[in-house]
């Protein structure tokens, strides 16, 4: 038990916890912008997941991270696209339409991981980061970023109309700018954002495994209701739960190295390890059930309709 | 929702054709791009599902889980909510099933085993369903979000249950069921098509009914398709939110009379993953009508049994991709269709002389 006391002290917990924020705090920025223009973001899991892939694969041919970086970029916005041609400009359900993308996400990856390299399961390695964090230049490019985006949303003007279009898009359409041209800009930036998101993860393990987005698009998009849609707010909630997973993980490891030292785990070991595996979910459940939600939610959020 | 006039029913069967279409489209594309040729695989996939007896109860016996789950995503829908958290229901009813069936004494009868179980398994799928609808309606958290979480931390209890107490020795499954809880098979020898095919056409004819017949789902109805006008007129809503959303979960937990009474005789990790996702799928592509929702079930059946016979050809991944866009080709088209009858009823209104005729100003 001391061991994990000192574990959780020491500078290494909070850079474990910062790596762990980084993927979360770019998705959850451009969540954040996302819903801020009136576009409901549930396809932050497939941005993920699909700039994973995208980082991996471009790494992989031009080993190259910035590379790498670029194409996971590149594919955020795509799925990002597309969430706007049905999402916005169709005025399909952005619900169905988020959720679609994201199993969507899960099969074609896979698909392509066959085509491409034979497995479908893991890319071959590529270049990488690794578990650096204050001198890997992802990390700053990623803070910049989200520093930058909830910077420019609440001090500039295409930030303004950017919330306009999630608040009163009628108002801005009688302005003279366009809702649908104002919610592409929004979209392609937090599409980039969270495959930004997507490349570190895919960077940091050298390569994409299928499916390693692992549900973090659905924890984002709940921190941007949790943080009120603030992005300031949003990427230190993010931070906060970077220290709860990186708890979470330290008491695993304490747990593993206890089971390795002796026989197997006891009820207590057992129930220990569940709940720090949960204990994200647990958190952030515990906090939706409990704030109040209403008041910061964009008001034209979801409604497509608006703008047509 | 109108009411099911021929007229609407032709334009939701147009909706699912140019979805089923667009899926084929994108189907064709992939296939094509690493080199084989669509026709021989649609062909293939055609041949070797429903070309021999055996084939096709494959298909019925991938078609009931899906059944279950559409239903139960239908149910959340009519009342205007996305019951993402299908996946999770259906595994805490497998578990529950599989545990209350395996500690019944071995002379239970069935006509008492096998109504217990399925009451066990309704009921955890259901208290879920109820957390969700409950923390919508009284708390306003989006039930996808809640949905995702809960999927997540019942994953994690029912493995850690499971390995902790009710696992059998080294492996992850459960004990058997008692004898009297097996559902019996039927069809040909060889598949493993049982008893819960039938039980969940009944389920969705009750469910048709429950729609059509009923002021809960009346109630569900209008809290749908325009929940402020329901709440003006008395309508219960938050009630409405958290009856659907408990029903929805039950259902979802009835497919442990597939997989647990039926299949495997127990409960088992990993078994019935990736239903609930594909409930979702059939339910929006049977256009949340139980007929419609059974419809969709043999179709997808048909697409996930047929991904299976034809994996020499193309990687199975194929299909989960085509499932995706058919739920995006759904929801795509339906607005178009939607906004077509809108300007209709707008050019008819004109005609005869009203003006004013309102836009249908709520939520998409």
């Amino acid at each position: 038990m001391s061991g994990l006391v000192e574990a959780v002290l020491s500078t290494a917990f909070v850079t474990q916890a910062v790596r762990v924020a980084v993927p979360y705090a770019c998705a959850a920025t451009g969540g954040a912008i996302t819903e801020r223009s009136g576009v409901i973001d549930l396809a932050i899991e497939a941005k993920l997941l699909f700039g994973a892939f995208g980082a991996a694969v471009v790494a992989h041919a031009t080993g190259s991270v910035w590379a790498g970086l670029v194409g996971g970029m590149t594919a955020g916005v795509a799925v990002a696209m597309v969430q706007l041609v049905l999402g916005a400009l169709i005025a399909a359900d952005q619900v169905v339409v988020g959720v679609a993308l994201n199993l969507g996400a899960y099969g074609l990856t896979r698909y392509l991981l066959q085509v491409l390299y034979g497995s479908s399961a893991n890319s071959p390695q590529t270049v990488g980061v690794g578990s650096a964090v204050w001198t890997s230049p992802v990390f700053w490019l990623a803070a910049a970023a989200v520093t930058a985006v909830a910077w420019a949303l609440t001090r500039t003007a295409p930030g303004l109309r950017i919330r306009a279009a999630g608040d009163r898009p009628a108002a801005l359409a009688a302005a003279g700018v366009s809702v649908a041209r104002t919610r592409a800009v929004a979209l392609a930036v937090g599409g980039a954002l969270a495959g930004l998101g997507g490349a570190q993860l895919a960077l940091a393990n050298h390569g994409f495994s299928a499916e390693m987005s692992n549900g973090r698009g659905y924890l984002a998009l709940a921190i941007v209701i949790l943080g009120g849609w603030r992005p300031a707010v949003v990427a230190i909630t993010c931070l906060g739960l970077g220290l709860v997973e990186a708890f979470a993980y330290q008491v695993q490891l304490e747990l593993q190295t206890r089971a390795a030292a002796g026989h197997g785990p006891s009820d207590l070991e057992q129930l220990t390890g569940m709940l720090a595996h949960v204990l994200p979910y647990l958190l952030t459940l515990a906090f939706l059930a409990l704030l109040p939600q209403r008041a910061r939610t964009p008001r034209a959020l979801g409604r497509a309709d608006d703008a047509l | 929702m109108k009411p099911a006039t021929a007229a609407a029913v032709r334009r939701e069967a147009a909706i699912a054709t140019v979805a089923l279409l667009v899926a084929m489209a994108a189907g064709s594309a992939l296939i094509l791009a690493i080199g084989q040729s669509p026709a021989r695989v649609w062909g293939a996939l055609l041949a070797r599902t429903l070309g021999d007896a055996g084939g096709v109860a494959q298909v019925l016996f991938k078609a009931t889980p899906l059944l279950f789950t559409g239903l139960a995503v239908a149910i959340a829908l009519r009342a205007g909510l996305f019951n993402i958290g299908v996946e999770g229901q259906l595994v805490a009813g497998l578990l529950a099933c599989g545990v209350v069936g395996g500690a019944l004494p071995a002379a239970t009868p069935g006509l008492i085993a096998v109504p217990l179980c399925l009451l066990a398994a309704a009921t955890a799928g259901g208290a879920l369903g109820a957390a969700t609808g409950a923390l919508r309606a009284w708390r306003g958290s989006h039930e996808v979000i809640v949905g995702i979480l809960l999927n997540a931390i019942v994953g994690a209890v029912v493995l850690w249950l499971g390995d902790a107490y009710l696992f059998v020795g080294e492996s992850t499954r459960t004990a058997d069921v008692v004898d009297g809880a097996r559902l019996a098979t039927i069809g040909p020898a060889g598949t493993a098509l049982n008893t819960a095919a039938p039980l969940a056409l009944a389920a969705a004819a009750a469910i048709a009914w429950l729609f059509a017949r009923t002021r809960t789902g009346a109630r569900w109805r209008a809290v749908g398709a325009a929940p402020d006008a329901a709440a003006c007129a008395g309508g219960g809503v938050r009630r409405s939110m958290l009856t659907a959303m408990t029903l929805s979960g039950a259902i979802a937990g009835l497919a442990a009379a597939h997989y647990v009474l039926g299949y495997k005789y127990c409960y088992e990790d990993g078994v019935g993953r990736g239903a609930g996702f594909l409930g979702i799928a059939v339910a929006l592509l049977g256009r949340g009508h139980p007929g419609g929702v059974v419809a969709a079930a043999l179709l997808l059946g048909l697409l996930s049994h047929g991904g299976l016979v034809v994996s020499d050809l193309v990687p199975k991944e194929l299909f989960d991709v085509l499932t995706a866009v058919i739920i995006l080709a759904v929801a795509a088209s339906t607005p178009m269709v939607r906004r077509r009858g809108l300007a209709a009823l707008t050019r008819g209104a004109r005609r005869a002389g009203l003006s004013g005729v309102a836009a249908d100003g709520g939520a998409p």
